[in-house]
């Protein structure tokens, strides 16, 4: 098991120093950082006295090295557009991005575990067959024209639900199903498949025969076995969510982490775009990294690969 | 074999035993395969709308006019000269519609041929070799699934300026991923068959080997993954187009649409709705086309 969680997190290092390295030299895809710093309206001495001010000068690695070493102790730069150090930026923007991310993995879960044992239980019912519709239409829906359309129902037509903002609980209602709808399908399939697999099993037809009741062969033995790999997908969807909230929040108009990384973006402001992909790179790298060890730590069959 | 059943089907007993031909079977199973089907029509269908757009548009997808601005669609009061309307420009929405399946379909495919080679091929090399071409390939392919994908396809975009040739290449190099993980497990399935083996002691050489013995035995796996992937890539690039970051006006992108809709939606919810449905409709025919594919030719991997 210690074997198995180390050779995880040597990887998991060296991903994420690679990670960092990419975003890093995303500043040097567009060719000269000061000139693009500068504008188009600066002159030669502008752009020269830019690049010695900001050390564009220097070789890349050196100045990798530089970024690397503050960025290890915290410090990510200062924004180009807010004058302010990246690091508390992101820091503060992070806690809607969070929040929205825990409630719409929390929707996933509790639309599609539900959905997907029901559907186990009965294949080919009338159930199997609108989770089956769900999740297909799921996977085929393009999440910015799906809270478009819930703003025109429930917004425009009813006037229940406010279209945009962060003040209240309520504002986080449409954008929690938009991204929690995002991540349904993958956990529903996997949810009807590995209850389907688990029915069939052996034990089940033990526990069936020795006359436990049919609620406590479905929840207390075929359920927390189908569960493990769901449990894993979960922590692996919600890394996914963190980095695709960026379409749900510039529709909302929710002040998280991924509307500041389209507004920097728009604004070319390149410290805060690296230190975002970095940040949301790391979450990533973090929650596959918990949901291998859990996942060893439940199925000790895992644990050879 | 075949020939003998064909040629012989008055006599009852002969075809009970010799039964359906595998090429029965697998007929039976395509055509009998609602999803499938629906998936191939539906594509098929907007394929040729795509290749016919000069034909079947109505009006030029770029000329604007003043005088018929924000017109309705028929079914909201609109007259035929604009089946759909016309948008903020006056241009007629179902030619841009019709010159927009052009741009998704192109995304599409060569998105998703320009992952399929990068993904496959280090798939292969990891599943055929392992070792150490394995290790490197796993630590690529979680590098790869670390990095946001909206979020740098739009730095990326962004940087570079956006147009479908960028717009294109970079999402070529960001979904290699799930072909890499597909190609590397189906590779280790069969490496070990005996048809291989077979082909190694006759001598053959190891491109021969992964060209005429892996590859053929994968290639369901490799059409099955380049539909979802296809999807996949229409997807993400409505969305960077949706933001403003991924193809550029006047181009007619479903994405673009939708968002230049989006500034009409209080009064013109149409607008949004159309062109979104289209892109919700192209996306399902694709994905409902793969997951009938992956049914029909690996029957035994039905979840």
């Amino acid at each position: 098991m210690l074997n198995f969680i180390l050779k995880r997190l040597g990887l998991a290092v060296l991903v994420a120093f690679t990670v960092s390295f990419i975003s890093f030299s995303l500043m040097f895809l567009s060719g000269d950082p000061a000139a693009a710093l500068a504008g188009e309206t600066a002159s030669d001495q502008d752009v020269e006295a830019i690049r010695v001010l900001y050390g564009f000068d220097r070789p890349m690695l050196i100045q990798y090295w530089d970024w690397l070493s503050s960025a290890l102790v915290g410090d990510l730069g200062e924004s180009y557009y807010f004058k302010l150090p990246v690091a508390s930026l992101i820091a503060e923007r992070l806690q809607v991005t969070m929040l929205l991310g825990l409630c719409g993995i929390s929707f996933a879960l509790l639309t599609a575990v539900p959905l997907g044992v029901a559907a186990a239980i009965r294949p080919n019912s009338i159930i199997d067959r609108i989770a089956l519709f769900l999740s297909v239409a799921g996977q085929a829906m393009p999440s910015f024209w799906f809270g478009l359309i819930l703003i025109v129902v429930f917004s425009i037509q009813f006037g229940i639900l406010p279209p945009s903002g962060t003040s209240t609980w309520r504002h986080f209602i449409m954008p929690t199903i938009v991204l929690g709808y995002y991540a349904m399908p993958a956990i529903m399939r996997l949810t009807r498949a590995g209850m389907l697999e688990v029915l069939s099993s052996d034990y089940i037809r033990t526990a069936r025969a020795k006359g436990a009741s049919e609620f406590t062969v479905l929840f207390k033995h075929a359920l927390r076995n189908a569960i493990i790999p769901v449990v894993s997908l979960a922590a692996v969807q919600m890394g996914f969510m963190l980095g695709g909230s960026i379409v749900v929040e510039s529709i909302f108009a929710l002040h998280g982490a991924g509307y500041l990384a389209w507004e920097s973006i728009a604004r070319n402001d390149l410290p805060t775009v690296q230190a975002l992909i970095l940040v949301f790179s790391l979450f990533y790298i973090v929650f596959t990294f918990l949901s291998d060890v859990l996942n060893a730590w439940l199925d000790p069959r895992m644990r050879a690969g | 074999m075949s020939d003998a059943t064909t040629n012989m089907p008055t006599d009852p007993m002969l075809e009970a035993i010799v039964g359906p031909t595998p090429g029965q079977m697998l007929r039976k199973r395509i055509f009998g395969h609602q999803g499938l089907m629906i998936g191939v029509v539906v594509l098929g269908l907007l394929v040729l709308v795509a290749i016919f757009a000069p034909l079947l548009a109505p009006h030029d997808p770029y000329a604007q006019s003043l005088m018929a601005r924000m017109k309705p669609p028929v079914f909201l009061g609109g007259t035929w000269e604009h089946p759909l309307g016309t948008d903020h420009l006056g241009r007629d929405y179902l030619s841009r519609l019709i010159y927009g399946a052009r741009v998704s379909l192109l995304i599409g495919l060569v998105a998703a041929t320009i992952s399929g080679v990068i993904g496959t091929a280090m798939g292969v090399a990891a599943g055929y070799f392992g070792g150490k071409v394995d290790a490197v390939v796993t630590y690529l392919i979680n590098v790869r699934l670390a990095m946001p994908v909206v979020l740098v396809a739009l730095a990326v975009v962004a940087i570079l300026g956006g147009s479908l040739q960028v717009v294109i290449v970079v999402l070529g190099l960001l979904l290699w991923d799930r072909f890499a993980v597909v190609m590397r497990s189906s590779t280790l399935q069969v490496r070990g068959r005996e048809y291989v083996a077979a082909a190694k002691a006759v001598g053959c050489s190891t491109p021969r080997v992964l060209m005429s013995e892996i590859m053929p035995n994968i290639a369901n796996n490799l059409i099955v993954v380049m539909t979802l992937e296809m999807a996949h890539a229409i997807l993400l690039e409505a969305a960077l187009s949706f933001l403003g970051l991924g193809v550029q006006p006047p181009t007619p992108s479903w994405g673009l649409m939708v968002s230049e809709g989006k500034n009409m939606m209080l009064f013109e919810p149409w607008m949004v709705l159309i062109p979104g449905a289209v892109l919700f409709v192209l996306v399902l025919a694709i994905n409902l086309m793969g997951d009938g594919l992956r049914d029909v030719t690996a029957p035994e991997n039905r979840s």
